[in-house]
């Protein structure tokens, strides 16, 4: 049974990030800028909000320190997806280049600042995990729940399902959602009734930097106790999951929860006891999270709906 | 001057100024990065990055070609499918198989003699790339998944596989490194081991340069051609153009994609080929979960050369230009990896390439209506004048 609970609890900590940067990957495409820079988003988000812990960890602890971390890292999102911003709306250059040049910056841009600002000119910043909730005061009592959602907790996970939910009503029951549905659909529809399409789009692409940035926070704080650069292409699988789930928020949390568990299994068959009899080498456990990801693509992608003007820079002149 | 307008105003000018424009934009959004990082010696280590190879002498311009080879060829792998509509992301996954299979042809078969054992070992490397290349091109034709996610996956997948394919058959594990190739399976040096080695006393310091560079520059000629000089790579640009255009115009499309990415593919796995392929004192593919940055680094590559084979081989010995320089660097107390930031702000801002091709021409437009204007002012008030001098 306790088998059970940590498959759980570690399918919420792969499966919240990819949730959250998804959802964040929805609003752009939504807008119509195709955004493959989330990789890069994430590791700004990570390595701004994990340096900021570093710093502070001797002064403050628990759960003031990881809202002011989360705070940092969607504020570096934002700043950070303007880059990809203006590119894609003021320049209308091709979105894919930018997003690429993006994602090839993070990284280095990480690692540089690294060696450069650590005292031992290391490119790991470590950290020390304060913020477990081993257990929620009541709720973590209930029999059977309380056990899968308020052990072993951050309050991380109950954030990504609260932003969740906010997406959905935002997508579909405010204008601001309509509006913006609409700059991805028939931009020139959309700017004849007088909404302004680059703010729009603007709008959507720095909540996808938020989210992103929030989401490397959230996919690095659970799972490990240093941050080397990288999210393990965790926004590129973010893309998938967003594929996955038709760009509609209720679809990409199952598309989450399913790749959240294909990599808990690979990285936590040892402790399963039918996995582990199996002679199968850890490098093939670690493929099959991207196996499954193509295998699931392949399926899902002939009748795709993605929005209409996706990746396509928004020209007023144009017909 | 009405040539050297023409000139200014012709399309490959306009495309070449862009790409240097970017570069240019590039190398000082690094020079600031070096500035707030270190100002003392900021000038110091932006001239060690444009002196690039040379700051170690011949041998180290040898090394600029030596590591210019597999970024000729994944610049070429990424350009080719550029051309035909297609984004190769997946050029990292798609070399370090076709390293792999390239290793394991020359530590295992040492049945084959001399030349033949790296020819086929190098054809067996484009092989494994072409085949990881499939995948994708398959799933995009006929499941209309989009190429840029899959290629990605199919990295990850690449670099997991030849991780295990190694660790399982031709590990050192030592030094967590592949075993080295046996003797015949070396490319030759191709008289360029006369040129680039640094005297250390009675001693040659040699460069790895070997005749990897000419095959490259050779496969880059004839991509070259192909593209443009065959039925064949007209209907590619024509499908990478508009593919419901050539449906109509009676092109297969769907076997153009599967082909452009296999031939993609191909490239980059002979790319890895090449790099590994390279004897005792050169690389051995380390057995570490890290994506081949080489594959990445031919994004670059193929948009400062915008796409064409003759542009490419120069773009990619300019980045591995200022890579050597980069690696000098850490003299300086700098980190090296300035120079993935400066080749990634080269890549954002030649993402800006429409823009600024079209201001030039702008700019002489607007010089040319200006003085038109000014000559038509001048005639009216000489009308003015003269009526006035008529009443």
């Amino acid at each position: 049974m306790s088998i059970i609970y940590l498959v759980f609890q570690q399918t919420m900590f792969f499966s919240i990030p990819l949730l959250i940067v998804a959802l964040g990957g929805v609003f752009t495409e939504r807008s119509g800028v195709t955004n493959i820079a989330l990789d890069g988003m994430m590791i700004m988000g990570a390595f701004t909000s994990i340096f900021f812990i570093n710093q502070m960890q001797g002064t403050m602890s628990g759960q003031m320190l990881l809202i002011l971390a989360i705070l940092i890292a969607v504020a570096t999102g934002i700043a950070f997806s303007l880059f990809h911003a203006y590119a894609a709306v003021n320049m209308k250059s091709d979105q894919i280049i930018s997003g690429t040049a993006l994602n090839m910056f993070a990284p280095a841009f990480a690692i540089f600042v690294a060696r450069m600002i650590q005292t031992n000119g290391v490119q790991q910043i470590s950290f020390t995990n304060t913020f477990r909730i081993s257990s929620v005061p009541v709720l973590g009592d209930i029999p059977i729940l309380g056990g899968l959602f308020f052990k072993n907790a951050y309050i991380t996970t109950y954030l990504g399902f609260v932003i969740l939910v906010i997406s959905i009503i935002v997508l579909y029951k405010t204008k601001f959602g309509l509006r913006l549905r609409a700059c991805g659909e028939h931009p020139h529809a959309a700017d004849s009734v007088g909404i302004n399409v680059y703010r729009m789009r603007y709008a959507g692409i720095m909540i996808s930097g938020a989210l992103a940035g929030l989401g490397g926070l959230v996919f690095v704080v659970p799972t490990s106790t240093n941050f080397n650069a990288t999210v393990s292409g965790y926004g590129f699988l973010a893309l998938a999951v967003m594929i996955f789930g038709q760009w509609k928020p209720k679809r990409v949390l199952i598309a989450a929860l399913f790749f959240g568990l294909m990599k808990t299994i690979a990285s936590a068959y040892s402790v399963i006891p039918f996995l582990s009899g199996l002679p199968i080498p850890s490098d093939i456990y670690k493929m099959v999270p991207f196996i499954a990801t193509l295998i699931v693509l392949a399926f899902s992608s002939k009748s795709s709906q993605a929005p209409k003007a996706v990746g396509v820079p928004y020209d007023k002149g144009s017909r | 001057m009405n040539k050297i307008k023409r000139f200014f105003l012709s399309n490959g000018f306009n495309n070449a100024t862009s790409s240097i424009f970017a570069i240019l934009v590039g190398l000082l959004f690094g020079f600031i990065v070096l500035l707030v990082s270190n100002p003392s010696q900021a000038v110091d280590g932006l001239g060690i990055i444009l002196k690039g190879g040379f700051s170690t002498g011949a041998k180290g311009m040898g090394q600029v070609l030596y590591f210019a080879t597999p970024l000729i060829l994944t610049g070429l792998s990424v350009g080719f499918a550029f051309k035909t509509g297609l984004f190769n992301i997946g050029a990292a996954g798609q070399f370090i198989m076709g390293a792999f299979a390239a290793v394991y042809i020359g530590v295992k078969w040492t049945f084959l003699p001399a030349p033949w054992h790296w020819i086929v070992a190098l054809l067996g490397a484009a092989l494994m790339g072409g085949l990881w290349a499939l995948i994708p091109g398959l799933l995009k034709a006929y499941m209309n998944v989009h190429e840029v996610i899959s290629t990605i996956m199919m990295n990850y997948i690449g670099m997991y596989m030849a991780n295990y394919l190694i660790k399982t058959h031709i590990y050192d594990s030592k030094k967590a490194l592949a075993l080295s190739t046996a003797d015949t399976a070396v490319l030759p040096k191709g008289g360029l081991d006369y040129v680039f080695y640094n005297k250390l006393g009675t001693v040659k310091d040699m460069s790895t340069v070997n005749s990897g560079i000419w095959i490259a520059i050779l496969i880059a000629i004839i991509i070259y051609i192909i593209l443009n000089k065959t039925t064949f790579g007209y209907e590619l640009k024509a499908c990478g153009f508009n593919k419901f255009a050539s449906k109509y115009a009676g092109i297969n499309e769907k076997r153009n994609i599967v082909l452009s990415m296999v031939i993609a593919g191909m490239l980059a796995g002979l790319g890895g080929g090449l790099l590994y392929l390279s004897g005792a004192h050169g690389r051995r593919i380390k057995v570490v979960d890290v994506l081949a940055v080489e594959g990445f680094n031919g994004i670059p590559v193929a948009l400062l050369g915008l796409s064409n084979p003759i542009g490419i081989i120069f773009s990619a010995i300019f980045i591995s230009y200022i890579t050597q320089g980069g690696n000098y660097l850490q003299t300086l107390n700098f980190m090296p990896e300035i120079i993935d930031i400066i080749i990634a702000c080269i890549i954002y801002f030649s993402a800006f390439a429409l823009f600024f091709r079209s201001l030039l021409p702008r700019f002489l437009r607007y010089m040319k209506t200006r003085k038109e204007g000014k000559k038509s002012v001048k005639v009216q008030q000489q009308d003015v004048e003269e009526e006035g001098g008529d009443k």
